[in-house]
């Protein structure tokens, strides 16, 4: 029994190892997205601004640290148990009972001091670079309302309310356009985490926060609430579209404008404008200016609804006002008991809404 | 067997603990401590911070003459301890009844407060941030002196009875104790709500 | 009662009627007997607790999975942090310290055994408060039963606003409850710890559960008291109109946070604490040797109780805090790693030289020794605040805390279990079942918790019930499910072995594991009044000098 005992404790550390190394390697290879990549991956360890490649450098040294502190720590446990394991031949005496030493006690107390104010040290000037950064003039200013279970982003300078989908411009070495958000909720806690842009930080009911991201790269990027918000925390996604300033530029001119006023759909914005739609939802220039709800005016430029829980097809969007339980179950969307054909002439009015 | 023997042969004469009593007592002080903190931090913390509704200067008014009652009870229960060390049942008895009654006049006093706050300014607990401050903290420690009170009436009726002597001093002190810190805590609650406060 | 009388004979097992019986266990106050009661009463709710954590893990099993709704779901991982913190783990801990610290310190009982009594029951009844609210509560937006919030119950989430339904009320209640069970309780342990150790135990020779249990209580006491304080707030708020934490009344969401970080932070410490205490008990009767540096270990623990009270807020770098508070609870964070550090080395100090017999204990002893250092690494990481920006409220946190609850405390509870269970029932458990828990366990508990770092590390936020297929996500949460389900397992083995042991189990005797600590000195189980007469002890270790008259400890102390 005790020759097996003195196989197996080795073998255990083997297999504990070898777990950990293959889930090591596993989980190492889906960590770095490729760029363009059409299923973008939130890794934190693929930064794509500023801010997280400050922390990606920062994390760099203490995963070095205490890699090595591990090593170190790890090879005399397993030294130990190996060498000191009782053996066959033991005659049953009781090994030196050593009580301490205070020479060893000291050394292994200052060393983790010193790993530690360094530590400290490398840190703090990344907490102050990161969270004391100016923000230049060419900043794009937008305040990021968190609401159960949706984002609502204002551009105060430029006029745009929107919902859910960010759109920022990529900010150059030479002219940094870099985006500074500031985060209010308008009922619980919520938290912004777009992993490859920025760390996240919360919203918070009578709290401003803010934050700052430069994304070095255009694209979409993939976020969502990491702040329990209640039942449907898990579908308030963030996308983030990283746009060239032309794109940018444009994207901002079509938002700035009142909604479209297609003659062919007056029937349903009728029906919009005269039941319980106008209490939640806004339409500009329209009578519609309710604000619990996202803001629909040019609700066809963005691709997803309900936060990024259902794609923005017809379908979808017709299944969201009749049974929104189904595609987010517990969301504020009540279901809005309409008939099949205002259903379907609400449908046709907000295609329009470009 | 389950007798354990030393080498020592001598037994040290000199192995006296603290007496578990006041021991006890004092992680139970501790404790509340802790909790009217808590109840001292969120006080200060929303200082200023109300919205709408009666700020502490307009409505204040410093209770000197119950605080001194309060603070002077602690004076008869400790006499009122010794008294009993000594074995002075009867004088026990009169300044525990002392103790009691100006705990009791404290109490009084807070409510003549609290119907002054809520009837003349309209000041309650759902009011504004301070009236949720104020009543939750002063609240907490006049219950914590009810508490006292409660307790202290039980043993003024067990000494009634004539069932208190010098045999239960050990006992009477670590009530006492409790009792003392009660008004301690005043003494903060006081300096923070009508001190500092204002 | 320091006669010398005669050990009474235990009584024969005559059949005595089951009233007779569970009235004597209700209206016990013998510290052995609420020690055991504690520590059923956990294994009990460890079961439920576990059962909650399968539902959450199946649900994950792959994205947009429909095993359970999302109001369920959100139940689901609320109990489970909720039961595990406070009916499974303060429980179990508090049994533990309830059953050994008289017995290791030479008294005959706790200081005060009917307040002990008194706070098992308050104990108990928050556990059954809690669970009541399945059948009678009323969650957020009136969509549910039991509470839905979080272990957390962050403000405004709990305000009458967004949880209508008094579902909240059983969680705040229930914990109130409990809350003064475990003050009751610390009290217990302090007094009997300074007032009740027999003749010639000075501190300093005080066995260093005792120590341990001492510092726990204490910081139970400084520390749970601002959860009570937090609570009753919070019921200002929610039936009296109070706006502590009203946002829309100017009250802030924040001071919450505050408040409950300044009572869980300790707290984990509250919960570690004990089962330092166990592994210094256990690694030096494995090792043959005593634990290396006494003085140092008690210091390093009282050090990190202290520390420990001033890095509640890196729970909350995401809150917006600015860079100096920021700096500051990393440091002080870091900081207590130290004091912690220096433990692991103490512990493999203890083993160096020595003569390691691999008993389950040990083998157990030594995974908590793997997991503990490698949960502080992940800590120091998380302590850093702009890395905590990337890895809170992710998986890789929920790895983190997993990490030192499951592979710490869990693995040196059940060291502690395969220890003291022939001390207690006066039979050993079955070595070969407890070899299968353990590398049953053990291989679970890296298949759940390794991969689920990763999890994190790939941008899955923690507490949704479903989510999106994202590259990885849907592989990494199979494995960690696997993983939970073998730890099911292994618990199976374990309660079987726990069950089958008590009828069939080796008899035990006084000291099958030829330790050195007083509760070894009599028999298994102790006799109701633990010793015939009160120990007298020259040293730390009273029977290695019966043991070895000829070089007893008490020439070196």
């Amino acid at each position: 029994m005790v020759r097996s005992d003195q196989i197996r404790r080795p073998l255990s550390k083997a297999a504990g190892i070898a777990v950990l190394l293959a889930g090591g390697l596993l989980a190492a290879s889906l960590c770095f997205g490729a760029p363009g990549d059409p299923s973008p991956l939130p890794s934190i360890f693929d930064p794509r601004s500023t801010p997280t490649k400050w922390i990606y450098d920062l994390s760099h040294f203490v995963l070095l640290i205490t890699g090595l502190i591990f090593a170190v720590v790890f090879s005399l446990l397993t030294y130990v148990v190996v060498k000191y394991r009782k053996r066959q031949g033991d005659d049953g005496r009781e090994p030196a009972q050593v009580y301490g030493s205070t020479q060893i006690e000291l050394a292994w107390t200052v060393i983790p001091i010193l790993v530690v104010v360094v530590l400290f040290l490398v840190t703090a000037r990344a907490i102050h670079s990161i969270q004391d950064a100016p923000k230049p003039e060419s900043a794009v200013e937008v305040v990021a309302i968190g609401h159960q279970f949706w984002w609502e982003f204002r551009y105060p300078q430029l006029g745009v309310v929107t919902a859910n989908e960010l759109h920022i411009p990529v900010s150059e070495a030479a002219h940094p356009t870099p985006a500074f958000l500031t985060l209010l909720s308008a009922d619980t806690d919520h938290s912004f985490w777009v992993p490859q842009l920025a760390g996240k930080t919360d919203l918070i009911p009578n709290h401003v926060n803010h934050m700052w991201m430069d994304p070095n790269q255009t694209g979409i990027f993939l976020g969502q609430c990491a702040q329990y918000c209640g039942t449907q925390h898990a579908k308030m996604l963030l996308r983030v579209y990283v746009d060239t300033s032309e794109d940018f530029a444009l994207w901002v001119r079509g938002q700035q404008q009142p909604a479209v006023l297609d003659a062919n759909v007056t029937a349903g914005r009728r029906v919009f404008e005269t039941t319980a739609c106008i209490n939640c939802h806004a339409v500009g220039g329209t009578v519609a200016d309710g604000r619990f709800g996202p803001d629909l005016t040019h609700l066809m430029s963005r691709h997803t609804i309900a936060s990024g829980a259902a794609e923005n097809t017809k379908a979808n969007l017709r299944l969201w006002m009749q049974k929104p339980d189904v595609i987010k179950p517990g969301s504020l969307m009540p279901a809005m008991q309409l008939s099949n054909a205002d259903l379907d002439a609400l449908v046709d009015y907000l295609e329009t809404l470009r | 067997m389950s007798a354990v023997t030393s080498p020592f042969t001598e037994r040290s004469p000199e192995w006296t603990l603290p007496y578990k009593g006041k021991v006890g007592m004092a992680g139970l002080i501790i404790a509340e401590s802790a909790i009217f903190t808590i109840f001292v931090v969120a006080y200060l913390f929303y200082l200023g911070k109300s919205i709408t509704g009666p700020t502490p200067r307009e409505v204040l008014e410093t209770p000197i003459f119950f605080t001194i009652c309060l603070l002077s009870s602690s004076l008869t229960i400790h006499l009122a301890g010794k008294e009993l060390e000594n074995g002075h049942r009867k004088t026990f008895l009169i300044l525990w009844s002392i103790t009691i009654a100006l705990g009791a006049l404290f109490l009084f006093g807070t409510a003549l407060e609290w119907h002054r706050l809520i009837y003349e300014h309209g000041l309650t607990i759902s009011t504004n941030l301070f009236g949720t401050t104020y009543y939750s903290l002063v609240g907490l420690h006049a219950t914590h002196v009810t508490a006292g009170l409660v307790m202290l009436t039980v043993v003024l009726l067990f000494g009634l009875a004539d069932r208190v002597g010098i045999d239960q001093a050990a006992r009477i002190g670590t009530l006492s104790l409790y009792w003392h810190f009660v008004d301690a805590v005043w003494i903060v609650v006081f300096t923070v709500v009508y001190i500092v406060g204002r | 009662m320091s006669s010398d009388a005669m050990a009474i004979p235990s009584a024969t097992a005559e059949a005595r009627p089951c009233v007779e019986v569970v009235h004597e266990w209700v209206t016990t106050v013998d510290h052995k007997r609420l020690g055991i009661l504690y520590i059923v009463y956990a294994l009990l709710f460890l079961v439920v607790g576990g059962i909650e954590a399968i539902i959450i893990r199946i649900q994950l099993i792959r994205p947009h999975n429909d095993l359970v709704s999302p109001q369920v779901f959100n139940r689901m991982f609320t109990m489970h942090g909720t039961t595990m913190i406070f009916f499974v783990a303060m429980p179990v801990l508090f049994g533990f310290a309830n059953y050994l610290v008289p017995l290791m310190i030479g008294a005959r009982d706790m200081a005060f055994p009917r307040l002990n009594a008194f706070s098992f029951w308050l104990t108990a009844l928050g556990g059954l408060l809690l669970y009541f609210s399945f059948l009678g509560g009323n969650g957020l937006y009136g969509a549910g039963n039991a509470p839905d919030v979080g272990w957390w119950a962050y403000a405004p989430l709990t305000a009458k606003a967004f949880s209508p339904g008094p579902s909240s009320d059983y969680w705040t209640i229930a914990l109130l409850v409990s809350g003064f069970g475990s003050i009751g309780t610390a009290i217990n342990l302090i007094a009997t710890i300074l007032c009740l150790r027999c003749m010639g135990m000075t501190l300093n020779r005080m066995p260093l559960l005792a120590w341990l249990n001492l510092v726990m209580s204490g910081m139970v006491l400084i520390a749970i008291t601002p959860l009570s304080a937090a609570q009753i707030m919070l019921l200002v708020d929610r039936y009296l109109g109070g706006h502590f934490f009203d946002t829309q009344a100017g009250g802030s969401a924040t001071i919450w946070m505050h408040f409950f970080w300044i009572f869980g932070h300790p707290e984990v410490y509250v919960l570690i604490i004990p089962c330092f205490a166990f592994m210094s008990e256990i690694i030096p009767v494995f090792s043959r040797k005593p634990i290396f540096g006494y003085p140092v270990m008690v210091g390093a623990t009282v050090c990190i109780a202290f520390v420990s009270l001033s890095v509640w807020a890196h729970h909350m770098f995401t809150i917006g805090m600015n860079s100096y508070a920021n700096s500051f609870f990393t440091i002080t964070t870091m900081a207590v790693g130290v004091p912690t550090g220096i433990k692991i080395f103490n512990w493999l100090g203890t083993m160096w030289g020595g003569s390691i017999q691999f008993k389950t204990p040990m083998l157990f002893s030594i995974g908590f020794l793997f997991q503990f250092l490698i949960a502080g690494l992940t800590g120091i990481m998380l302590a850093s605040a702009p890395f905590d920006w990337q890895l809170s409220l992710s998986y890789f946190v929920v790895a983190h805390f997993h990490y030192v609850i499951v592979g710490g405390i869990l693995f040196a509870l059940f060291a502690a279990f395969y220890y003291w269970y022939p001390k207690m029932t006066g039979r050993m458990l079955s070595e070969r079942l407890g070899k299968l828990h353990f590398w049953l366990f053990l291989i679970g508990f890296h298949l759940t918790f390794d991969v689920m770092h990763f999890a994190g590390i790939l941008g899955m936020p923690r507490r949704i019930y479903t989510y999106e297929p994202r590259p990885g996500w849907g592989t990494l949460n199979l494995v960690v499910t696997i993983g939970a389900f073998i730890q099911g397992a292994a618990i199976l083995v374990f309660v079987t072995n726990l069950v089958y042991s008590y009828f069939k189990g080796a008899k035990a005797g006084n000291d099958p594991w030829d330790a050195w600590t007083l509760e070894w000195s009599v028999s298994s189980p102790p006799p109701a009044y633990n010793f015939a007469s009160i120990p007298v002890v020259a040293s730390r270790r009273p029977l290695w000098d019966l043991k070895h008259p000829e070089d007893p400890d008490s020439r070196y102390e």
